[in-house]
């Protein structure tokens, strides 16, 4: 890039030609609102393959900001490289800065356990541990915390009601996660997620395994979590993001098309291919 | 869309599939076959020696009354020995190569030489202990034993620690980095969790295949006629002892060998069906 990027700067270079608002400055009325992360020109690489292609957004605190775009068009790619995962496995990579609170998450030289303890993940497919409900849970607590047992059972109990679970798992702790349906294994997950504290929580398509009353309960609960955590969700449920998000991205071929707040990119979106997208016409 | 379907083509497929179906039905049943007669033969010489003495009595001399204790003991001893030292290296290699390197070319060639291993006669173990450890003792040990047997348990062992481990989803190992985990916590904890009843199933197999093996203790721990728990010199045996008896022109020494033959080839197929029940259970959980 030939634009000299630096931390202040809140204009961020165009290269898809299509207009797009900063919504720092189109909407600033809320006054606590604060960038968690910053995003500039991020590119990824799968080996040769450009599968982001320079992305510029930033994504807020308290907020809930949703992903949407057709298949392929590098939603999860992007999650993978805001906590950093893709960095298991040779061969893929990234170029461009991302700030969580002002330092670059990019950097060689951050301890990557630390980083993502502070972003939390959840994934599309439910991926319990093969332990109990409460192991899984206890597992990341006890990463990082040492906490007397009462504390530790309060906040198993505390993330499982937070995750809508822990009416029908209170009795069966000590039993496999595995045992699970697969609808509160994701649940266990979000559970499991929202534990450690993160500052940060990644969802890729967190409901597309579940039924239509566990996605209302994920839900409620994002709506209940965004006033702790910044969270991002990728969804190919436009109504699923038009309800629970603040702030709505498009991305089309590894370009982020749009990004503005979730009324505007769905009630008056400003790129044809977003409004094709979201009218359903393609994708 | 054709409307008729084309009956000869269809009949000459039938035709095929009866024959292959056959072919494979006679095969599966020469297997069984030999399988049974073995077991039957076994059972038809053997049954009678199976005496409870034989459970409490030395290896006699020639011409007298005894039994196999010795051997058995000595049997227990050196495979539990050689295990215990084969596993963890078993283990431990098969972890370095499915989580740490997966892939790498040095990796790939650890995993070859290992499968030569595996198949490698197991008489050459033997013969190679013999000069690593017996030629500068001086002397034929159960140590010696132990250590051929634990060669031939770090093949099996790293062999399905690498198959099971690789059947670990990679959506595990990134769910438990999501959480900040570090590595060795994520294979610990997580891996081999997830991939335990199938190692378990390797170990086991690994003790079916040591536990029978004559060649590599003929060269290494020998044998012994009397009671020895001495790790440091040589020890009775099963199948070393059943290999000298079946030899020998004594009928009481033949018909103690077909006892021990029972024993040993019954234990060595419930191991089996175990860690086959064991990989069938850990299959049916995902
Ligand atoms: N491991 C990989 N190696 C190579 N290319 C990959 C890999 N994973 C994804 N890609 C490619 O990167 C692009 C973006 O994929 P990504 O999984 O991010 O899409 P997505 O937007 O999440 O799609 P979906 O909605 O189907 O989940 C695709 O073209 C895909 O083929
Ligand atoms: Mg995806």
């Amino acid at each position: 890039m030939q634009t000299p990027i630096d931390g202040t700067n809140d204009s961020y270079p165009d290269d898809s030609g299509s207009t797009r608002t900063a919504p720092l400055e189109a909407k600033s009325p809320v006054a606590e609102m604060t960038n968690k992360m910053v995003i500039k020109d991020l590119r990824f690489y799968y080996k040769k393959y450009e599968a982001l292609k320079g992305i510029n957004m930033a994504l807020y605190d308290k907020h809930v900001t949703a992903f949407i775009g057709p298949s392929g068009c590098g939603k999860s790619t992007l999650l993978r490289v805001l906590n950093r995962m893709y960095q298991l496995y040779p061969g893929q990579y990234a170029t461009g800065e991302i700030l969580v609170d002002g330092q670059n998450i990019l950097d060689p030289k951050l301890d990557l356990n630390l980083l993502r303890a502070k972003i939390g993940m959840v994934f599309q497919k439910p991926t319990p541990f093969p332990m109990s409900i409460y192991d899984n849970i206890a597992f990341g607590i006890n990463l990082y915390e040492k906490l007397p047992k009462s504390e530790l059972d309060g906040r198993i109990e505390h993330s499982l009601r937070k995750a809508a679970l822990w009416g029908e798992v209170k009795d069966k702790l000590k039993q496999s996660g595995l045992g699970l349906s697969g609808g509160q294994q994701q649940r266990l997950c979000i559970a499991r997620a929202v534990a450690v504290k993160p500052e940060i929580l990644l969802m890729d398509e967190p409901c597309s395994a579940l039924d239509p009353i566990s996605t209302q309960k994920v839900e409620e609960l994002i709506s209940e979590l965004k006033s702790d955590y910044c969270i991002v969700i990728v969804t190919h449920s436009m109504q699923q993001a038009a309800r629970s998000s603040d702030y709505t991205a498009f991305m089309y071929l590894g370009d982020l098309i749009e990004f503005n707040d979730t009324a505007t990119v769905f009630t008056n979106p400003s790129n044809k291919r977003t409004e094709d997208y979201i009218t359903g016409r393609f994708g | 869309m054709a409307a008729t379907l084309d009956m000869t083509r269809y009949r000459g497929r039938q035709v095929q599939s009866r024959i292959a179906l056959g072919l494979a039905c006679a095969a599966t049943s020469v297997g069984l076959f030999v399988l049974g007669t073995i077991l039957l033969t076994l059972l038809w010489n053997g049954l009678s020696a199976l005496h409870p003495t034989i459970l409490t009595q030395m290896t006699p001399a020639p011409g007298s009354k005894g039994g196999l204790l010795n051997a058995i003991a000595g049997t227990i001893a050196m495979t539990t020995v050689g295990v215990a030292l084969g596993t963890p290296v078993g283990i431990l290699a098969g972890t370095w190569i499915a989580e740490y390197s997966r892939g790498s070319v040095l990796a790939q060639m650890v995993q070859f030489v290992n499968d030569i291993l595996l198949s490698a006669p197991s008489i050459i173990v033997g013969l190679f202990v013999y000069e690593l450890m017996v030629v500068p003792m001086g002397h034929f040990s159960a140590w010696a034993g132990s250590v051929a047997l634990a060669i031939l348990v770090v093949p099996v062992v790293l062999r399905t620690t690498v198959d099971m481990l690789g059947l670990v989803p990679s959506a595990l190992r990134e769910a438990a980095a999501a959480l900040g985990t570090p590595k060795w916590r994520t294979v610990t904890m997580v891996c081999y969790r997830a991939a335990m009843q199938g190692m378990l199933t390797g170990i086991m197999l690994a003790v079916a295949r040591v536990s029978g093996e004559t060649a590599p203790l003929l060269f290494t721990a020998l044998n012994n006629q009397f009671w020895s728990t001495n790790m440091n010199a040589p020890m009775a045996n099963l199948p070393v002892v059943i290999f000298q008896f079946a030899l020998s022109p004594y009928e009481d020494w033949q018909h103690l060998a077909w006892g021990g033959a029972i024993l040993i080839t019954f234990t060595i197929l419930t191991l089996n069906i175990l860690a086959r029940f064991l990989a069938t259970l850990s299959s049916l959980k995902q």
